[in-house]
């Protein structure tokens, strides 16, 4: 691990001098954002937003997460999906201002799998959400948080 | 200027493990500045993955992603040399990208 992020950091310093160069343009064009589902203030309102009717739970659909977050800045989540054919992943902070915090669409080529890091204002459960032929599962997990994320 | 990207791609059993690092605020619009006055948003809204110029995973994303955000990706099969794409925008309409080749 230690070996290949040094190696990273180099080959990333080079790239980094690159961009500051202006030699590597920014892609223009990407997918639009959900407005009405990362501004919802519920749980209830981002599901809505992302068109989630209802959710039943599944064990294909895991998610990794710690039990107690002493940082709620960088809370670390994985995700991944062994249901067939899931197309989307959307992660959710019940208890943050807003709830919805990241949705992945995932294409042929692509494994329905994905870790960040989170930021959780306070103990809160985690739920992540995949959508698989036309159908939604779901899976959560509560987080103690120690020291909130949000505020300053 | 939006800051620099870090981006490794490498082969696994059966796929390949897509690392990357990005350099962002990811302001929530809750924190006070030291004049006492909230630090106005800023966030990437968007992250999009491209293999060989194909797009294969769209996220979104929101002022909950921690600041300096840090994603892991997995892609089906692959071989050395394919050419991964990644790039972000914000809602301040900055935007980034990096590339590399799977090791």
């Amino acid at each position: 691990m230690s070996l290949d992020r040094r190696r990273m950091l180099r080959s990333a310093g080079a790239l980094g001098a690159l961009l500051v160069a202006g030699l590597l343009k920014p892609l223009a064009a990407l997918a639009a954002w959900n407005k009405d589902a990362f501004t919802a203030k519920t749980v209830d309102g981002a599901l809505k937003g992302l068109g989630v009717a209802g959710s039943e739970p599944n064990g294909g659909l895991t998610l990794d997460a710690p039990q107690i977050a002493e940082n709620g800045a960088v809370v670390p989540i994985e995700i991944s999906s062994s249901i067939p054919g899931t197309t989307s992943i959307a992660v959710v902070i019940e208890k943050n201002p807003f709830p919805l915090a990241s949705k992945f669409d995932f294409m042929e080529g692509a494994l329905p799998f994905v870790r960040l890091n989170v930021k959780m204002g306070e103990t809160s459960h985690v739920r992540v959400i995949a959508t698989a032929g036309g159908k939604s599962y779901t899976a959560s997990k509560e987080v103690k948080v120690t020291i909130g994320g949000c505020g300053g | 200027m939006p800051g620099p990207m870090k981006m490794r791609a490498t082969l696994a059993a059966g796929y390949t493990d897509v690392r990357v690092l990005m350099s962002h605020p990811m302001e929530t619009g809750q924190r006070k500045g030291p004049d006492g006055k909230p630090v106005p948003m800023h966030f990437i809204q968007n992250v999009t993955v491209k293999v060989n110029g194909k797009t294969v995973i769209e996220g979104q994303t929101s002022q909950a992603v921690s600041r300096n955000p840090v994603f892991a990706f997995r892609l089906k099969g692959g071989q050395k040399g394919d050419k991964i794409e990644i790039s972000w925008r914000d809602n301040e309409g900055e935007s980034n990208s990096t590339e590399a080749a799977v090791a």
